[in-house]
């Protein structure tokens, strides 16, 4: 794939589709696309955050360790991105991701992303609508988790 | 070391004085023939006075001379003593200066041995900026002046002497006018030259401490930058620059006030001649010519007159400085010569108990540090020294590094005073908190301790063996080191190894027990080695090859890594190494020069790539000057991205404004190597830019057959090719296994091949030599290729590995990380098993694994036992133990 078509691809992400072209560009051309196998683990929980990623092609679980074991806790798709939470809070990775089928990425490292949000508010505002969301489906989780304990 | 300059230039060259004496007084002979012969040219050969031609030379009747042929036979005399006279001033400059090198030869030798015999307090108070510059140039003049030193007065004296007698000989009333002055110059001009003298030695001194100054600042330049501190250093600069600037002033004041009453004095001479002579030539009592005479001969003197002067002054100098060096370089406590050179008659073992008894040792300020501390340590054992201070001097006491102010210590019922550094150097060893490596290769780090004396004398040939016994003889000659610094130095029966062949097994050991081994097989991996010299490695590197490839491609991991197939273009190495094939060996075929290669243009031209070159290299120069343009120039993306780095990105920017894309073949030849070089560095696979079509790369792989067929033939050794069959020399021995390049975006390649990798090396037992490939690095100075951590554990291990029969460590492992600092505890306590070892560590429960526990307080033994014994007392070791 060259880089024209993989800008073309990058721009069909909502979340870079409003940057122009020059600056998706740079992002495709400094970010490592990497592919994993099924059954690769794209990063394991409590390591140290370094970069976000963002899945261009293929599937992924996303696992958190439990008491009795790991707990899948969502999936990831085309488009969707995820890593982030580790490079914004400077915190460890607070889940692990393995590859469910072959996974294709576009890895960006943190500085690039700091400088990506810096660069373009649409991007801080998509971020922060994603997190919204993930945030209300774990409130709804919540309150249904608890609505069936009292029940 | 004399303390005077002329009991030290008689007792090492009188040979050489008395040579060069002897052939300055002869040459006075021919001086005084070469000085009248033009006399005797005008007056008979020219003018013919006082001879009748033709000239019976023998009254033989033999052989008759005419005037002209009389004339001739003259001047060739006076040319024969031209040469003659210039031969013997050339012996004599020769010898003086061979004369005065050895002599500098020896003193640097002597000042340099004696820096080695100093003892360690001394480098406490005297820093490097101080010595250097003293055995370096401050003794340079001294050199100069030795050569010169008895053949110079003699000969100038000599040469005052003959004028004057001749003086006397002609008028003696005028002989003694025209000395007359000289007493009065040879008073006063010493005098006012020994204030310049002493201005001189501060500026010396002065400039030591800019020195010092100077060497301080790039030690601690770290500490500078973080506190902005370079102004108060460029201030303290300018204070000693302007202390030498005024002491020069007053230098020229004087020095050139002293010049002017020489002359003064020198044409006071003259003045009395015309002035009186002339007086008494008016009254009659003298003749012109006796005036005119004077006046010529106190000329003709004064150039002896001003060289004899000249010299008493230089000797005045030289011999202060040389008595200011040499005190310098006689310390409190300095080694005896003994302590470096004796060697002993029959190996000394320190293989024994160790008894301390009363010592005393205090600091600088004379506050003691240990306190009549007696303490004695069975044999074999292994000890940890917990407490306060005074550890690492206890430890450093054992060592025989520093004496101790009173008291007695013996080892094997031996005294350590009475042990030279030749017995304890080798049979004891001691590691600190912050080890110096040298900047050398890691090997000859590694082996410090084993190399006391030349084992095994150097192979030479016919030429080299004359130029090594032509060096000896002369070292010899000058007393400076009988050793050849190339000969094999390695002890290796001192390290349990039979010779060089298992050295590395031996060094291994030593290695895996400073936790060091894994770090010296990384660095080997990264090496190369030469496969002419090491046929059975290289051949096993090839296997392991091979054995690589296999296991990648049955564990469905080959595509983790892109092959090097002469047959296919390789999408994950760059454009050039695809066109080469190869590794480039020197500058010839480095990425910069390839667009401006001839040969490398020529096989371009040959598939028709060299225009589509430059157009890439147009279009990638666009890309990059669009992508990169906005960034800061210190930006990282530059260095880790672009092929352009920020500094060249407004050119090219340039470059293509001014260009159009159609008119590239007009374009200045800066200009298209400018573009021509970008396409080179393209890894397709990484750089995604979309150039290089199927076709295209089908014709650089015909590109490659013709690069190799029409390689120049004096260029066979600038490339390596890839050839799977042969070690590329020049590549590292991971590239080599390899054989191909990590393919791009292939997540976690890095771990999976290099579990792989370490697999086929084990199994072709390629660890060990790849760990002496490791032992070649070269460590940088003061290793600072090495991390902290590194250079502490090289520095354990080169303790290992000599077996000393004590070993010291103090505080060794502090800058290790606790997980490696346990684990090196553990592993030197198990390998000291039957040796001994004292350890004098900073956390009591470290010392679990010791068979005897010392605890020191206030400079004395207050506990000692075992650790479990310890562990129950009431008392400063219970206290440390418990959590804070």
């Amino acid at each position: 794939m060259s880089l024209n078509e993989e800008v073309e691809l990058l721009r069909r992400i909502p979340l870079f589709a409003k940057i122009e072209a020059s600056k998706l560009k740079l992002l495709a051309f400094t970010s490592q696309r990497l592919t994993y196998k099924p059954g690769d683990v794209l990063f394991h929980q409590g390591d140290p955050g370094d970069a976000a990623f963002v899945i261009i092609g293929g599937e992924a679980d996303v696992m958190v360790d439990a008491p009795g074991g790991q707990l899948k806790v969502a999936h990831l798709k085309q488009n969707d991105f995820v890593g982030e939470i580790a490079i914004l809070c400077d915190v460890p990775r607070t889940a692990t991701v393995i590859a469910a089928s072959e996974v294709t990425t576009l890895r960006i490292e943190k500085d690039l992303f700091f400088r990506l949000i810096a660069d373009f508010p649409q991007i801080a505002i998509e971020i922060m609508r994603v997190l919204a969301q993930r945030l209300e489906r774990t409130t709804a989780d919540l309150r249904s988790l608890s609505a069936k304990l009292k029940g | 070391m004399d303390k005077n300059l002329y009991n030290f230039i008689l007792k090492y060259s009188l040979k050489q004085q008395v040579i060069i004496t002897v052939l300055s007084v002869i040459s006075f002979f021919p001086y005084y023939y070469y000085l009248s012969m033009p006399k005797t040219i005008v007056n008979q050969g020219i003018e013919g006075k006082g001879v009748s031609f033709p000239i019976d030379v023998w009254g033989l009747g033999l052989l008759r001379l005419d005037h002209t042929h009389y004339l001739f036979l003259l001047c060739a005399g006076f040319l024969a003593l031209v040469i003659i006279q210039q031969c013997f001033k050339y012996a004599i400059n020769y010898f003086q200066g061979v004369a005065g090198e050895r002599m500098l030869r020896r003193l640097r030798y002597e000042l340099y041995a004696r820096i080695l015999r100093f003892p360690l307090p001394t480098f406490r108070r005297t820093s490097q900026g101080e010595i250097i510059p003293m055995v370096i140039a401050e003794v340079e003049p001294i050199g100069g002046f030795i050569g010169e030193s008895f053949a110079l007065p003699i000969f100038q004296g000599g040469m005052l002497l003959v004028i004057f007698t001749f003086l006397v000989i002609q008028n003696p009333l005028m002989a003694v006018a025209a000395v007359s002055l000289y007493p009065i110059q040879f008073y006063f001009v010493p005098r006012m030259q020994a204030k310049v003298r002493a201005l001189g030695r501060e500026r010396i001194k002065n400039q030591r401490r800019l020195s010092d100054r100077i060497g301080e600042t790039i030690s601690g330049i770290p500490e500078l930058h973080t506190h902005d501190a370079s102004h108060p250093m460029l201030a303290e600069f300018t204070r000693r620059l302007s202390i030498s600037y005024w002491i020069r002033v007053e230098i020229f004041q004087r020095k050139f006030m002293i010049k002017f009453l020489n002359n003064f004095i020198q044409q006071l001479g003259p003045f009395f001649f015309y002035a009186i002579g002339g007086y008494l030539t008016i009254q009659g009592h003298m003749d012109v010519g006796t005036v005119v005479a004077a006046v010529n001969a106190h000329k003709e003197m004064g150039a002896p007159w001003k060289e004899l002067l000249n010299h008493y002054q230089t000797r005045e100098d030289v011999k202060q400085k040389y008595e200011q060096v040499v005190s310098q370089f006689e310390p409190d406590g300095l080694r005896g010569e003994e302590d470096q050179n004796a060697e002993p008659a029959e190996p000394v073992s320190l293989a024994g108990p160790v008894a301390v008894s009363g010592v005393v040792l205090n600091d600088d300020q004379d506050q003691p540090i240990l306190e009549n501390l007696t303490l004695s340590l069975p044999w074999p054992s292994r000890v940890a020294v917990v407490g306060d201070h005074g550890r690492d001097e206890l430890l450093q006491l054992l060592a025989r590094m520093i004496p101790p102010g009173r008291g007695k210590i013996l080892i094997n019922d031996r005294n350590l005073a009475d042990l030279t550094e030749t017995v304890a150097g080798r049979r004891l060893a001691y590691v600190g908190a912050s080890s110096y490596i040298f900047n050398t290769t890691l090997g000859n780090n590694l082996f410090l301790g084993l190399r006391h004396r030349p084992m095994v004398p150097r192979q030479l040939d016919g030429v080299e063996r004359a130029r090594f016994e032509r060096d000896m003889s002369e070292a010899l000659a000058s007393g400076n080191s009988p050793y050849d610094p190339d000969a094999d130095w390695t002890d290796y029966p001192a390290a349990g190894a039979r010779g060089a062949e298992d050295i590395t097994t031996v060094a291994i050991t030593a290695l895996r027990t400073a936790a060091f081994d894994e770090d010296v097989y990384q660095i080997g991996m990264r090496g190369t080695l030469d496969p002419q010299k090491k046929p059975d490695v290289a051949e096993r590197v090839l296997a392991a090859r091979v054995a690589f490839r296999e296991k990648l491609n049955s564990g469905a991991l080959a595509d983790l890594v892109e092959n090097w197939d002469p047959t296919r273009y390789n999408s994950n190495a760059t454009v050039a190494e695809n066109l080469m094939f190869g590794t480039a060996r020197d500058a010839t075929y480095q990425e910069d020069n390839l667009a401006r290669d001839p040969h490398v243009l020529g096989v371009l031209d040959s598939v028709g790539l060299r225009q589509r070159f430059l157009q890439i290299g147009y279009e990638v120069a666009g890309t990059m000057v669009e992508l990169f343009a906005d960034l800061p120039p210190d930006h990282e993306f530059f260095q880790q991205f672009s092929f352009i780095s920020s500094d060249d990105l407004p050119d090219y920017k340039d470059l293509l404004l001014r260009t159009k894309p159609d008119a590239l073949d007009q374009l200045a030849e800066p200009d298209r190597v400018r573009l021509m070089s970008l396409p080179f560095r393209l890894v397709l696979a990484r750089h995604r830019l979309g150039h290089f079509n199927e076709a295209e790369r089908d014709a650089i792989l015909k590109a490659r057959r013709i690069f190799a067929e029409t390689l120049p033939a004096e260029r066979r050794d600038a490339i390596a090719f890839f050839d799977p069959d042969q070690f590329t020399v020049s590549s590292s021995i991971v590239d080599n296994i390899l054989f191909g390049r990590v393919a791009y975006g292939q997540a976690q390649a890095q771990e999976k091949i290099g579990r792989v990798i370490a697999d086929v090396v084990e199994q072709m037992q390629l660890r060990e030599p790849i760990i002496e490939v490791g032992l070649q690095f070269e460590v940088g100075i003061a290793g600072a290729r090495l991390t902290a951590a590194q250079r502490q554990k090289l520095a354990i291990a080169r303790a290992l590995v000599k077996r000393p029969d004590w070993l010291m460590l103090s505080e060794a492992t502090a800058t290790l990380d606790p997980r490696s600092h346990a684990q090196v505890v553990r592993a030197v306590v198990e390998a000291r098993k039957d040796a001994g070892l004292v350890w004098s560590l900073q956390r009591a429960a470290d010392c679990e694994l010791f068979d005897t526990v010392v605890v020191i307080e206030h400079g004395r033994v207050t506990q000692c036992g075992p650790y479990a014994e310890l562990c129950e007392k009431h008392g400063r070791f219970k206290q440390m133990l418990a959590p804070a």
